[in-house]
């Protein structure tokens, strides 16, 4: 398991939109909002888990929403019930308590880079064309091969298709991480942020922010 | 300033059943896109522009060191979409016809003069592409 480069928080895409430069350039933005939440429910460190990481807990839900053991964990600590739990392995995990409260705004400022991740818009199954930018046949002309795969592999030898061969199939649904999208615009009052380009999910999806991992600068070559 | 709406936020502090059950995730980016307008709208005058009207622009080109330039023509279209809306404008240049599509609440756009209103009867008037002089029909 690979360590982020720095604690992140979880956040609900809200949708998108333009937004002006000073200098008049028009940039493509996401609006990313935040729940009740980003509490940190755990501290995992090497001596009692094997790993050092910071569970964080995002979205607060009904007590009867949760399963008991989930509750029991949460209450461990004394926190609200909460309904996304999720880890960031980190490098040190000191100065991080349980119950403590993570702000956006205190973690990342304007102009900094970070990884969203997030489940994908589900396609449903989908063919060569859609899913893996294959060609198509030709339509007319006498072609029988329209939107067909085409060769799968060569005959008697091997005598089999290759695994992990490109197919149709389920598309979309899938966690995806965007890389280094730039944050645009922190909103305090609203409690919004703008993040620069596109993000996974529709509006309403739960995204996940790190700071953006770059090797050398705060990812050590290995 | 500009303050219309109660509850800005998704979140519901104290309110946990209101939290759980609220989602309104979608009116948030509206809320922000209404205000972006009424930012722009505070900080400069924009008049209604309607397809018809003859309009003078003060634009500034960022291709062209940030000059500002005019440009007078007619407004041929128009498409409202918050803060994106767009409108087209149609002039001649040199005898050439130009179409040119702009941001409504650009900044680069620093004064709008709607000179004349020409009587049109429907919204987008793509058949002046087809006219020879569009400003004096």
């Amino acid at each position: 398991m690979s360590t982020e480069a720095g604690i992140g928080v979880m956040g609900t895409k809200l949708g998108m939109m333009s937004f002006f430069e000073e200098n008049g350039t028009v940039v493509p933005v996401t609006v990313v909002g935040f729940r009740e939440g980003n509490i940190v429910t755990q501290v995992k460190t090497a001596s009692t888990d094997g790993y050092d990481a910071v569970q964080v807990g995002y979205r607060r839900v009904r007590d009867k929403k949760l399963t008991k053991p989930e509750m029991g964990h949460l209450q461990k600590s004394e926190i609200i019930p909460l309904r996304h739990l999720q880890e960031f392995r980190l490098q040190s995990v000191e100065g991080f308590e349980a119950g403590q409260k993570l702000v956006f705004d205190e973690l990342f400022k304007e102009g900094d880079l970070v990884d969203v991740s997030g489940t994908t818009i589900g396609k449903g199954f989908q063919g060569g064309i859609k899913r893996h930018n294959f060609k198509r046949g030709l339509m007319t002309h006498g072609s029988k091969s329209h939107r067909a795969l085409g060769s799968i592999g060569a005959g008697t030898t091997p005598g089999r298709v290759y695994k992990g061969k490109k197919m149709p199939g389920r598309m979309g649904g899938t966690k995806r991480k965007i890389r280094k999208l730039k944050i645009v615009k922190i909103d305090n009052d609203l409690r919004v942020v703008m993040i620069k380009g596109a993000v996974p999910g529709k509006p309403g999806n739960l995204l996940r922010i790190a700071p953006a991992k770059i090797v050398g600068k705060n990812i050590p070559k290995n | 300033m500009f303050q219309p709406f109660a509850s800005r936020c998704i979140t519901t502090m104290g309110n946990s059943v209101a939290s759980a059950s609220q989602d309104s995730s979608a009116a948030v980016s509206d809320i922000l896109d209404k205000e972006a307008v009424e930012d722009v709208k505070g900080q400069r005058e924009i008049p209604d522009i309607r397809p018809g009207y003859i309009v003078q622009l003060k634009v500034e080109v960022p291709e062209n060191k940030r000059r500002v330039s005019i440009l007078k023509g007619i407004v041929i279209a128009r498409r409202n979409a918050g803060l994106n809306t767009t409108f087209r404008l149609r002039r001649l240049v040199a005898g050439v016809g130009v179409e040119n599509l702009f941001l409504l609440y650009s900044p680069n756009i620093k004064e709008i003069k709607v000179l004349d209103k020409k009587n049109v009867r429907r919204a987008k008037l793509y058949y002046l592409r087809d006219r020879m002089n569009p400003l004096k029909k």
